[in-house]
């Protein structure tokens, strides 16, 4: 159990990161990495919301949907068990903690269509809706905590190499957004330096 | 007029306002699903099928829609239209399906179709909405199909599977891989900026030029 945790810990953070080799997320990895704070705040909220969420589907899926024979509307069940999970969060925040909310607040509405969460949940339908109820829950929150974990990695990572570019002189064309991607083109390269990787 | 206005919008979809190239929207499926042409089709055919159709019932539904939970409702109607492609591709297309895999469901959060939905069908009549959905999801389909045409010739050295370049060419694996991904995107995105901003240059600077010109043919004159 425990090595099969850290197999999936070394796999979800490095091997398989979510944007550097499953390109989920990619819009706030982009959107919000122009400063490394703020792509920690992303990366925190994300962290928050995916593990939260990642619960909730799998109790939703396997308590709900598959006794009434409903898994086809996994879809519709997920978005809306997430974006009312982000709205919930924001509320109970904003009363509760009011501090974390007053850093995360800005980035948590993004979070509904952040397409890492809905496919880190659907995900952890694929792979885990086999297992046995506990199992599977056990493993769906470990896989959204440290997948959120690999792309808090990515983001920070990236926010960094981006504010050096600052003071880069690209061609004109290629100036904002083509020479973030080269940028993230050759971070990914690094990342995939991982990817030959076998444990297990 | 409304021919013109039909052809300046898909003008504008697939080209000065595309939604991959221009507006930077729904890259993560852009990126993950152009490992080769054919995907690319299916994944901008699938969209675009969602975009018209939700653009259609949204935009008949803007009046009754209100204002505070409009996202909501919007990413209600895109994912309902998401299942029903999501099973016909499982119906009919099986290899397709394996190929896209988690993909299909993922159109849900693909900021392209919630971005029309916002900004055009929930203000326009239905007609248009559907033309821009059609005008949108075109340009979305020739976006994936370019990058992924560019990705499947440098990294396997053939189009739609057929073998184009020369059997001494040594694929470049990494164009399928993800890093080859990111750095294609860049470079198609720099080469639309180019194509764009040259024409406004020329757009804006024709009384500058006619100067430039006199100037260069004096200058010729001169030399002469």
């Amino acid at each position: 159990m425990l090595a099969d945790i850290f197999v999936l810990m070394l796999s979800a953070v490095l091997i398989e990161n979510f944007i550097f080799s499953r390109f989920m997320g990619c819009c706030p990895f982009l959107g919000v990495s122009e400063k490394p704070d703020t792509a920690l705040g992303m990366g925190c909220a994300v962290i928050f919301v995916m593990t939260l969420a990642s619960a909730a589907c799998n109790v939703v899926y396997n308590f709900i949907l598959v006794p009434f024979g409903l898994e086809y509307l996994y879809t519709i069940a997920f978005i809306l068990v997430i974006a009312a999970l982000v709205q919930f969060i924001e509320m109970f925040l904003r009363k509760a903690v009011p501090s974390l909310y007053n850093a995360l607040g800005i980035y948590l509405p993004l979070i509904t269509t952040n397409c890492a969460v809905l496919g880190a949940v659907i995900l952890n339908m694929q792979k885990y809706s086999d297992m046995a109820r506990g199992d599977s829950f056990i493993f769906s929150v470990l896989f959204g905590f440290f997948a959120a974990v690999g792309f808090t990695l990515a983001i920070v990572i990236f926010a960094g190499v981006r504010a050096r570019m600052e003071y880069g002189d690209p061609p004109k064309a290629f100036k904002g957004m083509p020479i973030a991607l080269v940028a993230a083109g050759l971070i990914a390269m690094a990342f995939s330096g991982f990817s030959g990787t076998t444990i297990g | 007029m409304k021919n013109i206005n039909i052809k300046q919008m898909f003008l504008d979809g697939i080209l000065y306002k595309n939604p991959v190239l221009v507006q930077l929207l729904g890259l993560c499926s852009v990126l993950a699903v152009t490992t080769s042409i054919s995907n690319g089709i299916g994944m901008g055919a699938a969209a675009t099928v969602v975009l018209i159709c939700s653009n259609l019932l949204i935009s008949l539904l803007r009046k009754y829609i209100p204002k505070q939970v409009r996202i909501a409702a919007y990413i209600v109607i895109i994912s309902g239209f998401v299942t029903a492609v999501e099973l016909l591709i499982k119906a009919f297309l099986p290899a397709l399906d394996a190929s896209l895999g988690v993909f299909i469901p993922l159109i849900v959060v693909n900021c392209m179709i919630l971005a029309r939905a916002e900004a055009f069908a929930s203000k326009n009549k239905p007609l248009p909405s559907i033309i821009d959905g059609l005008a949108m999801g075109v340009g979305y389909t020739v976006a994936l199909v370019a990058i992924s045409a560019v990705r499947e010739l440098l990294g396997a050295g053939t189009l739609m599977g057929i073998h184009v370049l020369p059997d001494s060419y040594e694929p470049m694996l990494i164009a399928i891989l993800p890093p080859g991904g990111f750095i294609i995107l860049g470079c198609l995105i720099a080469l639309t900026q180019k194509i764009i901003s040259s024409r406004d240059e020329k757009l804006k600077s024709v009384a500058e030029k006619t100067t430039a010109e006199i100037e260069e043919k004096e200058a010729e004159v001169n030399v002469g």
